[in-house]
Parts: structure tokens; sequence; C-alpha cells
């Protein structure tokens, strides 16, 4: 297997572990990109699913605004987003989130919408004002789903961070980029290898907090 | 604005020639999923515990990211179109197996039963009665692998511009002609739109017997 001794020569290659080109700072910068971008586009999307599903209204309008986000080419807005507005997080930020945002909405709409609604009523018949109804009675049930939006929308992230290499900034895709560039194979396999390490990370990570946060009886559902 | 359309010759390509192989790598894949996804939603629909682990492998796979799983191919199947097509048809089967799975599932027991009763067999029971009745949720899947194809294929621009109407970005930057991005862009997205239009047509078609109104 070809591939296996690429990543072994370039994790086993000291100089990839240090200085502003080496493993953790890389890293850390592909962490710092998708940690922002999600947490832009759980800061649009999450609201909004919450409130139009637990209304039960604008589905159709969701479902519009979740086509055409999708039918936004990520790297192709990143690199017209360059163009335009230069270097800097700005380009970068923008498709990350207009691809994020879709899964997020779109999963937490549905998500409030497939709650039980007869749980919904009793809480309602016992005097819970409308907010509570959201938050105890249906944001618990609905956990799971909406966490389930929110990690294929951080996988994405995590994976079209890679990109960001392209319009000059840092990340894990710098050593695809540079790699392909250079014609060192060692270089691009090892950060296809980390980036892909990452994702898994994240579907890991998203485990353990819906083991954390998802109510027993819930998952017993 | 002007040159919009005019595609700079190392291309090699007209725009609707880019167009044309955009759609090609951007849905044969997509195609091929679905013919695998199939099979592997049956299994998943006759044996109950085959499908949390085949839907962990589809995950794992779909974590990997595209650019990562280009240039892995790159060794085995060289700097083609192959190259960008294997990912986006691997990528389809997270969506699609688990839209199948849910939508054969949702066929009624007494509906099966009724068929059986009228003398079908499993084969004739699965083609005339539960893929119908699933329509509705595999062209659901179908749209999102569609879209989301249309637009991967874009990246493959960086594995020596196999990314069909990607490719006007890497001129764009180079030629210093903004409007090539922009036209990328919007073409790109105009595709996606049609095709995620068509299906929904293709939907209407295939189930008369569901409401018009409905258009999710």
């Amino acid at each position: 297997m070809n591939v296996l001794n690429y990543v072994h020569a370039f994790f086993s290659d000291s100089s990839h572990w240090h200085g502003y080109d080496g493993i953790p700072t890389r890293l850390w910068e592909h962490v710092q990109y998708s940690l922002e971008a999600l947490a832009y586009a759980a800061g649009i999307g999450l609201p909004v699913g919450l409130i139009t599903g637990h209304y039960g209204r604008g589905g159709n309008t969701l479902a519009l605004i979740a086509t055409a986000g999708r039918a936004l080419p990520s790297f192709g807005l990143l690199v017209l987003m360059f163009i335009w507005l230069g270097f800097g997080m700005l380009p970068v930020m923008i498709p990350l989130v207009i691809l994020a945002v879709p899964p997020i909405l779109v999963t937490t709409y549905e998500a409030m919408r497939s709650v039980d609604p007869s749980p919904v009523d009793a809480a309602r018949g016992m005097g819970m004002p409308e907010s509570r109804v959201l938050f105890q009675v249906e944001l618990p049930v609905a956990l799971p789903l909406i966490l389930s939006g929110l990690r294929s929308a951080a996988i994405q992230i995590v994976s079209t961070a890679t990109i960001a290499a392209y319009v000059s900034l840092g990340g894990l895709g710098r050593y695809i980029i540079d790699g392909l560039y250079q014609k060192n194979y060692e270089k691009v396999v090892g950060g296809a290898t980390l980036v892909a390490a990452m994702a898994l990370a994240t579907l890991g990570i998203f485990w353990a907090v819906q083991r954390l946060t998802v109510s027993p009886g819930v998952r017993r559902g | 604005m002007s040159g919009f359309f005019d595609i700079p010759s190392d291309l090699q390509n007209t725009y609707f020639g880019l167009i044309g192989l955009h759609l090609r790598e951007a849905l044969l894949p997509v195609l091929a999923g679905l013919l695998v996804s199939l099979p592997i939603a049956q299994l998943c629909v006759r044996f109950r515990w085959l499908y949390p682990p085949v839907l962990g492998v589809t995950t794992i796979l779909y974590a990997i990211p595209s650019l990562a799983f280009f240039v892995v191919l790159i060794d085995y199947t060289g700097q083609t179109e192959t190259t960008v097509m294997i990912p986006l048809a691997v990528y389809s089967l997270v969506v699609l197996v688990p839209a199948i799975v849910d939508g054969v599932r949702s066929v009624p027991a007494e509906t099966l039963a009724a068929a059986t009763a009228m003398g079908l067999g499993p084969v004739r029971r699965y083609f005339q009665v539960q893929l119908p009745i699933a329509v509705p949720a595999i062209i659901a899947g179908l749209r999102v692998a569609t879209v989301s194809s249309i637009s991967l294929v874009s990246v493959g621009m960086l594995i020596g511009n196999q990314g069909a109407l990607g490719n006007l970005l890497n001129d764009a930057n180079i030629y210093h002609r903004p409007e090539l991005a922009v036209n990328s862009v919007l073409t790109t997205a105009v595709l996606a739109i049609v095709a995620d239009a068509v299906l929904v047509l293709v939907r209407r078609v295939l189930t008369p017997w569901m409401p018009k109104e409905s258009t999710r």
C-alpha cells in the first residue's frame, strides 16, 4: 500500500511538527476556522429553525432558502469572494456559513415539527408559557435530530475549510494545495489524512455530546 | 461585464461544452450511487441489524473531504474525470441509502399484505408496490445528492483542471477576469436549481396520486 507509505513518511518527518507550517499550527488554524464558521451558522440556523418549527410556519420558504444555499458552489463562492473582497477571513467565512446553514436550518425545523403533539398540548394545558413549552418540552425531544443537523454541518465545514488554503490562508488544506504544486505527494496525502482524521474526530465529539445531552427517556424512544 | 461568456482558450471548451461536462461529472456519480444504494437499502430493510453499521460506514466515508479523496485517488486513476466522479458517487450513498430505507419502510404493512394476497411474488411486490410508494422519499434524497454533487464538481479544478465549470475559477484568478468567477458560480447554481426542479417534476409524474401543492 503506497498511500500508507506516504502517510508514514509524512508523519515521521520531524520537520513537519514545528514552526508556522508545522502540524500543530495548521491543525489549530483549521479548528479555529471550523469553530468560527459553525458558530455563525448555528447562530443563524438554530434560532430561525426553532422558532419556525415551533409555530409550524414558513416551511416552504425555509426549503427554498435551503435549496438556494445548497445550490451555491462553496468553492466557486470562495474564489469569487476572494477576488471581490481580497485576502482575509471574510471570503472564507461566507461560503462556509452558506454551506452550513441549510442542514442546520432544515433539520432543526423538521426536528421541531416531528415532536409528538400530545405532550406539547399537555404542557400548554398545564399553563406553561410558550417559551417554556419550546425549551423544556419540544427542545429536549427534538435534540437528537437537531444535533444530527449540526453534525452534518460541522463535517461539511471541516472538509470544506480545506479549500481556504487556495486563497492563501492556513489550515490543513495548506499541505494539500502546497503539496500539489510542489509535486510533493507525501505532503498531500499527509494533509488529506489529517483532514479526514479531524472529520472523524468531529463525528466522535458529536456522538459524545449526544450521549451527554440527550435525555435517556428520549434516547430509548 | 464584457467577455462574460468569453471562455479562455486554455480550457479548450465552449461555454456549453463546460456545462455538458459539468452535468456529466455531477450526474453520473449520483446515478451510480442510486444503483448501488437500491440493493444496499433493500438488504438493510430485510436485515434490520445491518442498517446501523451501513449508516456508520457511509457517514465515515462522507467525512473524508472531497479534496483529500481526490488527491488520494490520483495515485490510482490519475488526474482524470474518474477521480472526481468516484468520491461524488461515494458521497451520494450517505443521503440515498437512508432515504430509500425510510421510503421502503414507510410502506404500510396492510398494503404489503394486500399485495401478497393478490398473488404478487417478492420481486414484483418490490418493483410494483414498495418502490413506487417509496418514490417521494427517494426523490427527496436524490435532490440533496444531485445539488451537492453539482456544487462539488468545481473542486476538481484543483487536480489538474478537472472541475468543468470550476476551471473558470482558476482562469478568473490567473487572467484577472473576475467575471469568469461570477459566471462559474452563477451557472453552477442555476444548473443545481434546474436539476432540483427537474427532480420535483419527475416525482410529480411518477406519483400522480400525491397532492400537487406540497413542493417539498
